[in-house]
């Protein structure tokens, strides 16, 4: 690492932890991009001077996969009934104080899950219920009649027509009864600064909004302004609390990585979000990492150690949720997503040796879901860190990949990825996430005038139904583009209220703390049922389609007379109607007033919810049956991809980025055999499908490597395969922690395999 | 439920236009295409079916494309315009174009005429064949000259054995292959392994002798004898005539790779997935 002296003429003096680093406008402003720029050593050679697991960490890991797996079998390990989580809650808590080398954890002790009541009081009884626990009363007294929660706030002012849109599954997964999450905290910035630094720049900015008329908007500023000084307060008492004092910046590698997963354990204690992703970390950490191998001062056995530890940390985050919500969501998923690799903008890789490090933690520890690591790919990667990426995509499943190349113009380089597709700009940018719309139940209103075909109700406006013996394309292609209007404007109005209560009743101040004053909001719109919608157009469209009607003229199922072409096989008679969905969706959502004038974003994501999502949509013209599972994210619905895995790759790279900021989701699923003969064939056939795919504009992949077989044995013997780990849409899983029906549908999804 | 496969945005081919078009615009008749072909040559290939075959192997996967009719008929534009949107794809993987069958020679015009246009474009071609034709014909030896790599099928070096399982002689096949040594056109050999049948020391020790006289020859696959192409028999009223023998398993295909080599086949030649130790 380059070594400079300061020279500043400024009267701040710099820390002497900065001594060593290369000076520039991020010693006077937040500006952690800068620093990195300025100081971080790329990485262009292989994987072989990776270490494995420390002893330290070997026995520290084992002693958690005991708890794990005790963990497994009840469900929760513990639960603190009695206190209500915030940053300075809990006593400090260890797993095992000999062998940690990196402390903290959300409760006092290792997968106890602390109760989170400001989203909502209701989903923390019914958590705490299903699993054997009672709520202490007082504190549902505290949250009932004496403390208003964001649950109940969104459920005063929800519209009679907004909660039967919810309850018939044509708007769902709403964060209306639990934290929305989805924003990164730029948990760098107490590493690179110290609290104090932070503390005192939020106080400048409480002091610029000293303005003479002070209206609404000025006054919510002012206060959650003074809230996030708070919480920066305390989480200098919380790192107090296990012996550490982060006012000042960090001064090694060990007090980089403790000083920042400091700061993220403060935001995941002080908020259940449904997404609580880390950012964009490791390449930030090298340059520490880098600067102690360079004096001596650390090897790199202790540098992967440190990462390991990091990692064992983020494996071990829990949250206290509801069983429905994790059937919903599969495995108690947190997204602890990490944002790996891409490119500088100066075209430079921002791959460091630390980028490996933490990918080489699938090895040392073996695959897990969590951290949900994501490699952000453009074509212009080192060849070597594509190849590892590879190789450990073949041997785990465990990772995902994003397109650098096509959101590094939206976002320069230093965003992170939230959840599963959602890029920002870290510490610039968030997000107010808003789940997702069924556009494959909307046809069908648009088919039955608003009727919801499972429920009888009128939930859509009441239209005149289609009554035609053959569906005219036209004809239905009309009236869906007024049912999507209807829904664009319902759902929005649900989200405007859901965050305009979030912000009210339980606002991350920790995370914002963690961001600049001026951030940039998005309003994160989602589709499901795109693949059923788009073949159902088709086949009305090229073949012959008569809807079967019950007595109360409801169709009920459909025949289908003909052929039609299926998304996903890269013919583009039908790509275009799934490009036109997306697109006339989004301008929909695009003419919506939206809460603190957020701008809306769209993505093609289901997680596992296309399971649910299935369940509550009747039959649809492209043939699947009232009840079926959609397909997840903007895959083709399976068994209907015809001319291999590559026709859908360019099928779904097709769907445009610029309609669906917010990120679209493809999981690819694929036997080894056919990936190639041997190891470096495969290897080489996945470095040369990534680089097509995003070359064609694909957006993510989630790409799976595994036998059929393999997975058909975890159903019938979990035991022998706790740390099986599987992509679904926009992260990965526990395959043996999935329900019966969604291991089944995983087994079902088009595996490419073929003579 | 109906579902059209994804060519069907092509129009047919014009073969009802004049004889002298039908010359400058050679058609195929193409079965299927695989965009993640991955087992027919290196990288990932863009593998083009071809219907109809000379050949009626006991053992054949692709029993539903021995027929000259059926499959669809396609220019060369056509095929073209298709294949072109997986350049990406074969390009970052050191993948290209795999012509496969049925018998490709027998449509060698129409593949010639594909493969020129892959070579002008820089795109690799490789050839999937049982070398069953004519060295006679122009369109075949103009058909080589565009080929960066034959993929070629050695069913039995017993002449009766080879009559057996694939209803012809081995000779032409036996040209073919010198015809690719003399010319030095780059070759992999591929040989299915059938318990008891090609995997016998009578046919395996002249196959390592004859192999390794092969100066092009680059490679050797044993592809293990699979019973997955037998619902393709019971699809057209047929029974494989190979119903009674057991698939090939990993130890078969090792066994008979050690045996190639101690016969003295270069190990070096051998895929990585035939050795014993994979």
């Amino acid at each position: 690492m380059a070594v400079a002296t300061v020279v500043s003429s400024r009267s701040d003096a710099i820390p002497d932890a900065w001594q060593d680093w290369v000076p520039g406008p991020w010693q006077h402003r937040i500006d952690v991009r800068d620093f990195i720029q300025r100081n971080y050593t790329p990485y262009v050679g292989d994987a072989s001077f990776l270490e494995g697991p420390s002893a330290a960490t070997q026995r520290l890991w084992r002693r958690c996969q005991e708890l794990l797996a005790l963990e497994q079998q009840k469900g929760v390990l513990d639960v603190d009934t009695h206190t209500p989580s915030t940053i300075t809650s809990h006593q400090p808590g260890y797993i095992d104080r000999e062998d940690e080398v990196i402390v903290g954890l959300q409760t006092d002790a290792p997968l106890r899950r602390a109760i989170m009541p400001f989203g909502g009081i209701r989903m923390v009884e019914q958590a705490c219920s299903a699993y054997g626990y009672t709520l202490d009363p007082e504190v549902k007294k505290v949250f009932t009649d004496y403390r208003k929660t964001h649950n109940q706030g969104v459920f005063d002012a929800y519209t009679p027509e907004i909660r039967k849109a919810r309850h018939a599954g044509i708007i769902t997964g709403l964060p209306d009864a639990y934290g929305r999450g989805r924003i990164i905290g730029d948990y760098r910035r107490v590493a690179l600064y110290g609290v104090d630094f932070l503390i005192r720049r939020k106080q400048e900015a409480l002091t610029r909004l000293e303005t003479a008329n002070l209206n609404e908007e000025t006054i919510r500023d002012r206060e959650e302004i003074t809230e996030q000084i708070r919480a920066l307060e305390q989480l200098k008492q919380m790192a107090a609390s296990y012996g550490f004092d982060i006012s000042g910046p960090a001064r090694n590698a060990k007090e980089a990585y403790q000083w920042l997963y400091f700061a993220y354990l403060a935001a995941v204690k002080q908020q259940n979000g449904a997404a609580m992703s880390l950012g964009r970390v490791s390449t930030f950490l090298d340059i520490y990492v880098e600067h102690d191998l360079q004096q001596g001062t650390l090897t790199e056995a202790e540098a992967q150690e440190l990462a390991d530890q990091f990692i064992i940390k983020l494996r071990l985050v829990r949250f206290l949720r509801t069983p429905e919500y994790n059937e919903l969501f599969s495995g108690d998923p947190t997204w602890v997503t990490e944002s790996l690799g891409g490119m500088g903008v100066d075209g430079r890789p921002l791959v460091t040796r630390n980028s490996f490090r933490f990918l080489q933690t699938l090895y040392n520890l073996g695959p897990a879901p969590e951290p949900n690591l994501t490699v952000l790919w453009s074509s212009h990667l080192p060849a070597a860190w594509k190849r590892f990426c590879a190789q450990v995509s073949t041997d785990t499943s465990a990772i995902q990949y994003e397109n650098d190349d096509l959101m590094r113009p939206y976002w320069g380089d230093d965003y992170g990825i939230a959840c599963c597709v959602s890029a920002m700009r870290i510490g610039k940018q968030m997000q107010f996430f808003g789940a997702r719309a069924n556009l494959a139940k909307a046809l069908l209103y648009a088919i039955n005038g608003g009727i919801d075909e499972k429920t009888r109700q009128q939930v859509g406006p009441a239209m005149p139904p289609i009554r035609d013996e053959v569906l005219d394309y036209d004809k239905v292609m009309a009236a869906y583009d007024r049912m999507l209007d209807w829904l664009a404007q319902t759902y929005m109005n649900a989200l405007n209220i859901i965050h305009y209560m979030h912000d009210k009743y339980c606002y991350e101040s920790l995370q914002m703390a963690l961001h600049d004053e001026d951030v940039y909001r998005t309003m994160a719109c989602g589709i499901a049922g795109l693949s059923v919608a788009a073949d159902s157009l088709s086949a009305i469209k090229y073949a012959k389609v008569k809807p079967i009607r019950d007595e109360q003229g409801i169709a009920v199922d459909f025949q289908v007379e003909g052929e039609w072409p299926a998304y996903g096989n890269d013919d583009d008679r039908v790509d275009a109607i799934a490009v036109d969905l997306v697109h006339r969706f989004a301008e929909k959502l695009r003419r919506q007033p939206t809460y603190r004038h957020a701008v809306p974003t769209l993505s093609v994501l289901t997680i596992t919810s296309n399971v649910v999502y299935g369940k509550k949509t009747g039959t649809t013209p492209d043939g699947r049956k009232a009840g079926e599972p959609f397909a997840p994210g903007a895959n083709p619905m399976h068994g209907r991809d015809r001319n291999g895995a590559v026709a859908s790759c360019n099928s779904v790279a097709k769907l445009p980025y610029a309609d669906a900021q917010d990120g679209i989701s493809y999981t690819f699923s694929i036997i080894p055999s056919v990936l190639g003969k041997s190891e470096p064939d495969r290897v080489t056939n996945l470095v040369g499908l990534l680089d097509g795919y995003f070359t064609r504009g694909g957006h993510h992949i989630n790409v799976n490597v595994l036998n059929r077989e393999t997975l058909l044995d975890a159903m019938d013997h979990p035991e022998k395969y706790p740390q099986l780990t599987i992509r679904v849409s926009g992260y990965a899983v526990n395959f043996v922690r999935l329900t019966r029906e969604q291991q089944l549908e995983v087994i079902h999804r088009t595996f490419h395999e073929r003579l | 439920m109906a579902v059209a496969m994804g060519k069907a945005e092509v129009t047919q081919c014009p073969l009802e236009q004049t004889a002298l078009k039908l010359s400058t615009v050679p058609c195929g008749q193409v079965h299927s295409v695989e965009t993640m072909g991955t087992l027919d040559g290196p990288g990932l290939r863009f593998v083009i079916f071809l219907q109809g075959c000379p050949l009626h192997c006991a053992y054949c996967h692709n029993r539903d494309t021995w027929s000259r009719s059926g499959g669809q008929l396609m220019t060369v534009d056509q095929v073209w315009a298709q294949l072109l949107r997986y350049r990406p794809y074969m390009e970052a993987s050191g993948g290209g174009v795999t012509v496969s069958g049925g018998e490709p020679l027998l449509q060698a015009p129409f593949v010639a005429s594909l493969f020129h246009r892959c070579h002008q474009a820089g795109i690799h071609t490789a050839l999937d064949t049982s070398g069953f034709a004519s060295l006679r014909q122009q369109a075949v030896t103009d058909l080589l000259a565009q080929t960066d790599l034959v993929l070629l099928s050695l069913k039995a070096m017993d002449r009766a054995l080879h009559l057996r399982l694939t209803g012809v002689p081995p000779e032409p096949t036996r040209r073919f292959a010198a015809y690719l040594a003399e010319h030095a056109i780059p070759a992999w050999i591929r040989v299915v392994i059938i318990p008891g049948i090609t995997d016998t020391p009578a046919n395996l020790e002249p196959l390592a002798a004859y192999v390794s006289s092969l100066p092009n020859v680059t490679r050797v696959e044993l592809l293990p004898f699979t019973k997955l192409g037998e619902p393709k028999w019971t699809a057209l009223g047929d029974r494989s005539p190979l119903a009674d023998v057991r698939a090939a398993g990993d130890q078969d295909v090792a066994r008979a790779a050690t045996f190639l080599v101690e016969h003295g086949l270069p190990a070096r030649l051998l895929s990585p997935d035939c050795l014993p130790d994979r």
